[in-house]
């Protein structure tokens, strides 16, 4: 059973049991700079890299204002191609589909390709309950569930553990879940890649049943496009007699022309890499080729609220290739279990708090986990204004209801940021840069005059923080990752 | 009680009270000032790129003429020491004209993963590849088989001719069929989930060799 993020503490004191843990804080610094290093270099490859992201910015938008028409179009396609079409409202009726498809066919057991939209609705946990196992098959979300761990960042999820874990978790968790590890596995990263490989391989050899999310589905043509890197993706889309996809009802691109923009701002964004090792493209079913059952269940669970928000829905155009979470000074000091949700770092922040509803701590602190400094703005391959919505939602916190305890955890947030000084010198570097790109209300002439002039930062409670901040260092010691966050 | 569909798209319909009702197509088109192309090469230059990026992520490449194309694969399987090799049912007869005592598994529907699980070697051509980005796609069309078959085995090898090579995304696209399922592959697979080191080869065939044939005879 791997966790959930239900019952999460909101933002500023699951940020804070993580900027606790030295270690992790390490991790998540090396592993952001060196992927923000690496994307900036792949993106400068291309001198039209500002064209693809205005016509991938445009791209989304239409299809966002003419949902309906490409939701009906992509239904009509999928079901010509042998496909069959299911509409999920939330997250309840999703796992339910999926679970009753799953017991159609008799197996107790599916492999899964690393989906977000799965992890959002909290499917492994469902599938569970109803007796059927779940097997996560990238090499991180295998690491995460062999370690009854949390994901922390969205394209390496497992950014939080170092080899020396994984090892003891292999040693410690395979054998309790199939092929134990090889007799005297050591730290080696392609060792460890290896004991995956054989442990996984007979799981995929046996499945009967995928569940996968999708990257893109072509609305014209019914295809739908997963993009990966180990071959385990290919592996759920071919092996199995019936695949299942859970898809979120903002991931249609109107024609197939449009994967020319979207499979060049993809790569270089995310992995930094010309083109991923692999993509899987797939219209229905093709006889004696691949499943020859395929189920695509189109989920809503708070997308068309999001929509209706015309500053807010900018959100749905995200292609979660991370790029945001790599620059962000705030994600790379709290941590991705901090933002309570499977979405971290400054997307995470917008998406979350939308797809919910703002109706809990965590989603009203989420707002506030951020300084502003439009640095998330400037990589996103779709041109989210990441600030702007912010803002937007920081306005509704308020309105929704002054001086409730949604508001007290939105304050929270704010004054875990405001002692985090490093936080703000790297905002304001990057302020620097990203100066134009600053919503008008919220001119960064300093920081802290920044928040106390926006009318949308009442004063900030400062005792209760240096408490805790002075607290953290007597309980730096002897934590892991895994208790931290999961706290 | 309506049914989900007519719920979501009641929804969608309502968050989008402030679109003009009608097509998507009154919208205007989204621009697309990009490049249809980063490079201008044609010719051995497109091949040339084309090696160097394959080779760049990994991938063995190896450029020759389709007179010495047998003798090539021959050795390319001797050299990995492979005894089986997985051909699809129409791959051209003379491409293993050279390759002797070696079991030979032909693709059909009864072919199993649990059998290619046992392959050595998988052979195949390919329905094009694209230079700018090393990328070569398999749409289970001439010489191809189905998926599995460049899937299970550990070692792939893929021959690509002159003609099908495209310099870029947007030149590649309209000559690919959406309706066939599709495979793009750039480079052997990878990780880099342990610390961000980068490790070839997890669930996909750990060794890509991309042989491009010039055609021209020698
Ligand atoms: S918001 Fe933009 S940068 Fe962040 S994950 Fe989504 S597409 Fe990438």
């Amino acid at each position: 059973m791997s966790r959930t993020f239900l019952g999460m503490p909101p933002f500023p004191k699951a940020a804070a049991v993580s900027t606790r843990n030295a270690r992790l804080r390490a991790n998540l610094t090396r592993a952001t700079h060196t992927i923000r290093d690496k994307r900036a270099r792949a993106v400068a490859e291309l001198d039209d890299w500002a064209e693809l992201r205005q016509s991938g910015r445009e791209i989304k938008d239409r299809t966002l204002r003419h949902l309906d028409h490409y939701l009906l179009q992509a239904e009509q396609a999928v079901t010509a191609a042998g496909g069959t079409v299911h509409w999920a409202a939330d997250a309840a009726e999703a796992n339910r589909i999926v679970a009753d498809l799953v017991r159609a066919t008799g197996e107790s057991e599916v492999v899964k390709v690393k989906s977000m939209a799965t992890q959002e609705i909290g499917l492994n946990e469902a599938l569970a309950a109803e007796g059927i196992t779940a097997y996560e098959t990238d090499l991180a979300e295998l690491i995460v569930q062999l370690a009854d761990d949390l994901p922390s960042h969205i394209l390496v999820p497992a950014i939080h553990r170092n080899r020396g874990e994984i090892r003891d978790i292999f040693r410690g968790s395979m054998a309790r879940w199939g092929r134990p590890a090889p007799e005297g596995l050591t730290d080696n990263p392609a060792e460890l890649a290896e004991a995956a490989r054989l442990h996984l391989r007979e799981k995929f050899l046996r499945a009967k049943v995928a569940v996968s999310g999708a990257n893109f589905i072509v609305a014209e043509t019914g295809t739908l496009v997963v993009v990966e890197s180990e071959g385990n993706g290919r592996m759920c889309l071919t092996l199995p007699e019936t695949l299942i996809s859970v898809v979120g009802i903002e991931k249609l691109v109107p024609s197939w022309q449009d994967l020319e923009v979207f499979l060049q701002l993809l790569p270089r964004s995310s992995t930094a890499e010309r083109m991923n090792p692999y993509t899987s493209l797939w219209t229905g079913t093709t006889p004696s080729d691949g499943p020859s059952n395929f189920h695509l269940v189109l989920l809503d669970n708070g997308r068309s609220d999001t929509l209706a928000d015309q500053v807010g829905r900018q959100a749905l155009r995200c292609i979660r290739c991370s790029a945001c979470l790599n620059v962000c000074p705030v994600y790379e000091r709290a941590g991705g279990h901090a933002y309570g949700s499977p979405y971290p770092g400054p997307i995470g922040a917008i998406l979350t708090p939308q797809l919910r509803g703002l109706q809990n701590e965590v989603d009203a602190s989420l707002p506030y986990a951020s300084s502003l400094c439009g640095a998330c703005y400037e990589v996103c391959p779709v041109a989210i204004d990441i600030p702007e919505v912010l803002v937007q939602l920081r306005e509704r916190v308020v309105e929704q209801a002054p001086g409730h305890r949604l508001e007290r955890a939105a304050m929270k947030s704010a004054g875990w940021l405001l002692d985090h000084p490093a936080v703000y010198s790297a905002a304001l570097r990057t302020a620097g840069k990203a100066r134009g790109l600053q919503p008008r209300r919220l001119p960064l002439p300093g920081p802290a005059k920044a928040w106390s002039d926006s009318r949308d930062l009442p004063v900030l409670p400062e005792r209760p923080f240096r408490d805790w901040w002075n607290r953290r260092d007597d309980r730096n010691h002897g934590h892991t990752g895994k208790d931290d966050a999961a706290r | 009680m309506t049914s989900a569909r007519d719920r979501i798209l009641a929804k969608v319909r309502a968050a989008l009270a402030d679109v003009p009702p009608g097509p998507p197509d009154a919208d205007p088109p989204a621009t697309r000032a990009y490049r249809t192309a980063h490079t201008e090469a044609t010719g051995p230059a497109l091949l040339a790129l084309l090696a160097e990026n394959l080779a760049d992520y990994r991938a063995v490449v190896h450029q020759t003429t389709s007179a010495r194309l047998p003798e090539l694969l021959a050795e390319i399987l001797r050299a990995h020491g492979s005894r089986s090799v997985a051909v699809p049912a129409d791959l051209p007869p003379e491409w293993l004209a050279a390759t002797h005592d070696m079991t030979r598994l032909i693709d059909s529907p009864d072919l199993t993963a649990e059998q290619l699980n046992g392959v050595d070697s998988a052979l195949t051509g390919c329905a094009l590849a694209i230079a700018e980005t090393g990328t070569i796609v398999l749409d289970a069309g001439p010489a191809q088989g189905r998926r599995m078959l460049t899937l299970v085995p550990d070692h792939h090898i893929c021959v690509i001719r002159a003609d099908q090579v495209a310099a870029s995304l947007p030149q590649a696209l309209p000559r690919l069929d959406p309706t066939r399922p599709q495979t793009w592959i750039s480079g052997p697979s990878a990780t880099s989930d342990i610390e961000l080191e980068r490790v070839e080869g997890v669930h996909g065939p750990r060794r890509l060799e991309v042989v491009v044939v010039s055609g021209r005879p020698q």
